[in-house]
């Protein structure tokens, strides 16, 4: 069957199998590797990409469900070469070590600050409680957080949103 | 890498149109919306439905409406949305604090009330909750709509009243004045499913006396509410006597197995504990919209 759906901004149509499960359509359909495919089961969060501006755990959404939506994955965050504040934050506060979490960590995290741009500890992790890391402990991932809600990146258009 | 088995895929734009493929393509055909329940056994070739029809597009399922009597839920409502949801929090705080359990907020945000019913898991939180309120199902087929008690609507582990032809499209919870009602559960670790986890729903008479009140456990092998611990408290004025006997019988009653998720006894003595729990928060909730009610008066 035919697809297709907005991928970090861009139109893209395929031709794929109904049952072709999204990460694999990410990573192997349109080579958006930075999308990672870890447990299978809906249980590590690895795989998590935004549809809509929600996070949804990849490796249970069949390719052919996102037809018509919108999808970002972790290299639609960054601007160019600017860095999400998020990116920034896990650079600043050691939020990876492995690395292998980070896609979803840094989506999952970009769909909160959207939410709620200024979350507690709590609220963080609460967020990021569909997630495992193994590597960091979680304490860096939030304060990677924290940093990235201090840090929002100022509108263009911000001027005007301050009354006269 | 876990792959489903070949299917052919459709997807509903409207209620009729669900119904019409599912007649179209017959029993080889399910039904997928939130699809966390479905496609996990379907990679797993547990499930090798033919034909997959996606529901979701039909926005008119995805609603929450309080009326007089009742609050109207759709069957396509994410976890997310009724746990967010203040109409939800104030008339049927249990909701709440079984959404805040039920998988991750990640899962939560495609999960569907509708398909947690559907699938039927002994182990689904949600299932007790229904019981408990005395939920009503609304069932559309294609001879049009039924409405069942959720006795009616759950049939056995995995297995519902809804005919292959048939599509939940409505959940409705009956509202009672001076009601509370609560959920507790134990878990493994966040967002795993319950070793127990117990329900109750609460009525208060104006004298303050239990006017009706239901009971109901997760994943201890009962189906509907425990009438044995109800009847304890119906009729009498609630104590932590009462809530302590209502937890015995509950646990008695309850049929637990021993699996990696703990022995027998442990689930027995969770089943207890917990009983009293929810009853003694339900009944506090109720005494306070009691007071909220008499306030706004």
């Amino acid at each position: 069957m035919q697809i297709s759906m907005t991928v970090n901004g861009d139109e893209i149509t395929r031709a794929v199998e109904p049952r072709v499960l999204l990460v694999h359509f990410i990573r192997d359909e349109l080579r958006l590797t930075g999308t990672h495919w870890g447990c299978d089961t809906s249980n590590c969060g690895t795989c998590v990409v935004l549809m809509d501006g929600v996070p949804v755990k990849s490796c249970t959404v069949l390719a052919a469900m996102a037809d018509g939506h919108a999808i970002t994955t972790v290299e639609g965050l960054a601007t160019g070469a600017t860095l999400d504040p998020v990116q920034q934050g896990f650079m600043e506060e050691h939020g990876l070590q492995c690395g292998f979490c980070t896609p979803g960590m840094m989506l999952t995290a970009r769909a909160l600050l959207d939410r709620n741009p200024h979350p507690d500890d709590t609220e963080i992790r609460e967020a990021i409680s569909g997630q495992i890391c193994r590597c960091t402990g979680y304490a860096t991932i939030v304060r990677s957080v924290k940093w990235a809600a201090d840090h929002p990146v100022v509108a263009e258009d911000a001027e005007e949103e301050v009354p006269a | 890498m876990q792959i489903p088995a070949q299917f052919d895929y459709v997807r509903a734009s409207t209620i009729e149109d669900a119904l019409a493929q599912l007649e179209l393509h017959g029993p080889e055909s399910r039904v997928v919306a939130g699809g966390h329940s479905l496609l996990p056994m379907m990679k797993l070739r547990l499930a090798r439905p033919e034909w997959l029809i996606d529901i979701n597009d039909l926005y008119e399922l995805d609603f929450i409406l309080p009326e007089a009597t009742q609050l109207r839920i759709g069957a396509l409502t994410r976890h997310s949305t009724l746990l967010e949801s203040a109409d939800v929090a104030r008339l049927f705080p249990i909701v709440i604090d079984a959404e805040r359990v039920i998988a991750d907020p990640i899962v939560r945000n495609r999960g569907t009330i509708g398909g947690s019913l559907c699938q039927a898991d002994p182990a689904e939180d949600l299932a007790t909750v229904c019981d408990v309120l005395r939920a009503q199902a609304v069932v559309r087929g294609p001879a049009g709509e039924r409405i069942l008690s959720m006795d009616e609507f759950h049939k056995g582990p995995y297995e519902t009243a809804v005919a292959q032809n048939e599509l939940l499209v409505e959940i409705r919870f009956p509202i009672r004045p001076r009601s509370g009602s609560a959920y507790e559960k134990v878990e493994r670790r966040v967002g795993d499913w319950a070793v127990v986890a117990a329900g109750a729903a609460v009525s208060l008479a104006e004298d303050g006396s239990v006017d009706d009140v239901a009971i109901g456990l997760t994943a201890v092998g009962l189906d509907g509410t425990i009438a044995e611990a109800e009847a304890v408290l119906r009729g009498r004025q609630p104590s932590q006597a009462l809530f302590e006997e209502a937890g015995r019988l509950a646990a008695l009653a309850s049929l637990p197995v021993a699996d990696q998720r703990g022995p027998v006894d442990y689930k027995r003595h969770l089943a207890d504990e917990l009983t009293r729990r929810v009853l003694r928060r339900a009944c506090a909730r109720a005494l306070e919209t009691q007071t909220t009610t008499t306030q706004e008066g």
